[in-house]
């Protein structure tokens, strides 16, 4: 079976660089005696993208810098028209993709609705173009499928190995079944309660390791890792979120009733503590959101500044003291990677654990 | 602002990989491996409530061990008792059996002797009769030729005889 999977993967991979070598004739726009813009390479780095930046190769006939990258797919909705295609179709922003009366521009990562071949900008250079509704594969989504399928790739080969009956944990499942029974035993059962953890618990251990996952596939520098997907906002937004929803759903009398007659405030107070509360229920998975994305984003920032430091120097003798740096930050964010799953899933059990419990 | 706002499509797609890898884990991963982890705690406490058991039953056998040692070595003192008590039983018995017999027997010769005794007694007595009527006779063919003589004679001769 796990060789199935090896297969697998590797096969997935390979595929993935043999379209790379595909989209390798695309130019990219930057020279080669460009002003170094440090701003510019972090933000690039930790933002989405329509397709997976690999490395940098200079022509040799031309001189030119070319991107190698793995193409996406783009999927968008605009005008009751839904268009699919690569986008390698983009050139790099270099061309606008025309399908049937729709014709979009790739700029700064973002798909427009361009005219006539062109993006209009207002007086800060922002587009004023309208923008479709993208459901694009990112390089987010791709990253994001890319952890699942690997956490899928090592539990369920693991539960599979607990349902033969193998009683006493061996290899991986040796290491993963103590995180496991951490997260049942030390951050579900006191902060929910005895009783009623089993029903969240699946979702607690699932989040846990799908941001750890993420945050550490978000260290490796190069490909299928580099994706600074728990440092998006939409993905932190979607987490929190759907903690927020299983903390308002299961939320019994008592939550509620805290909520909308807080026991031991005069009456009068209501209209100031109806929505003090109202705000409560929001923010709770609101700083979960922010704390995880600045986190995670902090980190990547810190990493590439570091790094970036070599080229606004302009010396390699910089970069001893960046690798030993960027030595430092990578232990510490493998540190931060587990924390902040950690964090997550603990405040997770401990705002589902206030919705749900009988008395104060 | 990019960077803080959320994207639909990415949102989009969080949430449905997400929610299909809740179900797939839940469903083949954590189920299984919870399941399994709790029959292991049950089957862990069992044994370990099973200890305590055979170790209650053992303390439990080992004084009813105790007892029954105890019993028995009440019972083959008793026993022991009681052999004694009947060897000395029947060596007493023995004994007045045989003391009852010696007395029987000492009486029985006692009785014999006594009458051999009375016997020869009587036989002598007889002898003595006999002789003294011979000697009478011979003394009455002297004496009794003399009044006087036989008189005196037969007076002695009763007061002789009043002896026995």
């Amino acid at each position: 079976m796990k060789r199935i999977y090896l297969l697998f993967f590797s096969l997935t991979i390979s595929l993935f660089a043999l379209t790379a070598q595909a989209s390798e004739n695309q130019k990219t726009n930057a020279a080669n005696d460009e002003e170094f813009d440090p701003t510019a390479v972090i933000m690039h780095h930790i933002s989405d993208a329509h397709d997976w930046h690999l490395w940098d190769k200079v022509d040799k006939e031309t001189g030119e810098k070319r991107g190698v990258s793995i193409p996406l797919p783009v999927i968008v909705w605009y005008n009751g028209q839904l268009d699919v295609f690569m986008s390698s179709a983009f050139h790099h922003g270099e061309q606008t993709v025309i399908k049937g009366a729709n014709e979009y521009a790739l700029y700064h990562n973002k798909i427009y609705v361009a005219e006539n071949g062109a993006i209009n900008f207002d007086e800060n250079h922002h587009p004023t173009n309208p923008q479709p509704l993208d459901f694009s594969i990112t390089k987010n989504v791709a990253s994001m499928m890319f952890s699942a399928l690997l956490l899928l790739a090592v539990f369920i080969p693991m539960g599979r190995k607990y349902k033969k009956g193998g009683k006493v944990p061996s290899g991986l499942q040796g290491f993963m079944e103590p995180i496991i029974l951490f997260i049942k035993e030390d951050i579900a059962q006191p902060n929910i309660g005895e009783h009623k953890y089993q029903r969240f618990l699946p979702y607690l251990i699932t989040v846990f390791f799908f941001i750890w996952f993420n945050n550490m596939l978000g260290l490796i520098p190069f490909f299928p890792g580099g994706a600074n997907l728990t440092g998006n906002i939409a993905v932190t937004f979607t987490l929190a979120a759907i903690t927020m929803i299983i903390t308002n759903v299961s939320g019994n009398k008592s939550y509620w009733k805290h909520v909308f007659a807080t026991p031991g405030v005069p009456v009068w107070l209501a209209p100031i503590m109806i929505p003090v509360e109202l705000i409560g229920i929001l923010s709770k998975p609101f700083a979960l959101m922010i704390r995880l994305f600045a986190n995670i984003t902090a980190g990547h920032i810190i990493v590439l500044s570091l790094i970036s430091l070599i080229f606004i120097f302009k010396t390699i003798w910089i970069a001893p003291v960046s690798i030993a740096f960027v030595l430092f930050m990578d232990v510490l964010e493998l540190l931060v990677a587990l924390l902040q799953a950690y964090i997550f899933t603990l405040l997770s059990a401990l705002f589902i654990g206030l919705a749900v419990q009988e008395h104060h | 602002m990019d960077l803080v706002t959320p994207a639909i499509g990415l949102v989009f797609w969080s949430v449905l990989i997400f929610l299909i890898l809740l179900f797939l884990l839940y469903k083949f991963a954590w189920k299984p491996i919870l399941g399994a982890v709790n029959d292991r705690n049950q089957s862990i406490e069992e044994a370990l409530a099973a200890a305590d058991r055979a170790k209650e039953e053992m303390v439990k056998l080992q004084a009813n061990n105790e007892v029954v040692l105890k019993e028995a070595r009440a019972e083959r003192d008793q026993i022991l008792k009681e052999a004694r008590d009947l060897k000395d039983k029947t060596v007493e018995e023995a004994r007045v059996a045989a003391k009852q017999e010696a007395d029987l027997i000492i009486k029985s010769a006692k009785e014999a002797i006594a009458n051999e005794k009375r016997a020869a007694i009587n036989e002598m007595k007889d002898e003595m009769a006999n002789l003294s009527v011979l000697i009478a006779e011979k003394i009455l063919e002297k004496e009794l030729g003399d009044k006087e003589g036989q008189k005196a004679l037969i007076e002695s001769l009763l007061k002789q005889t009043n002896i026995n």
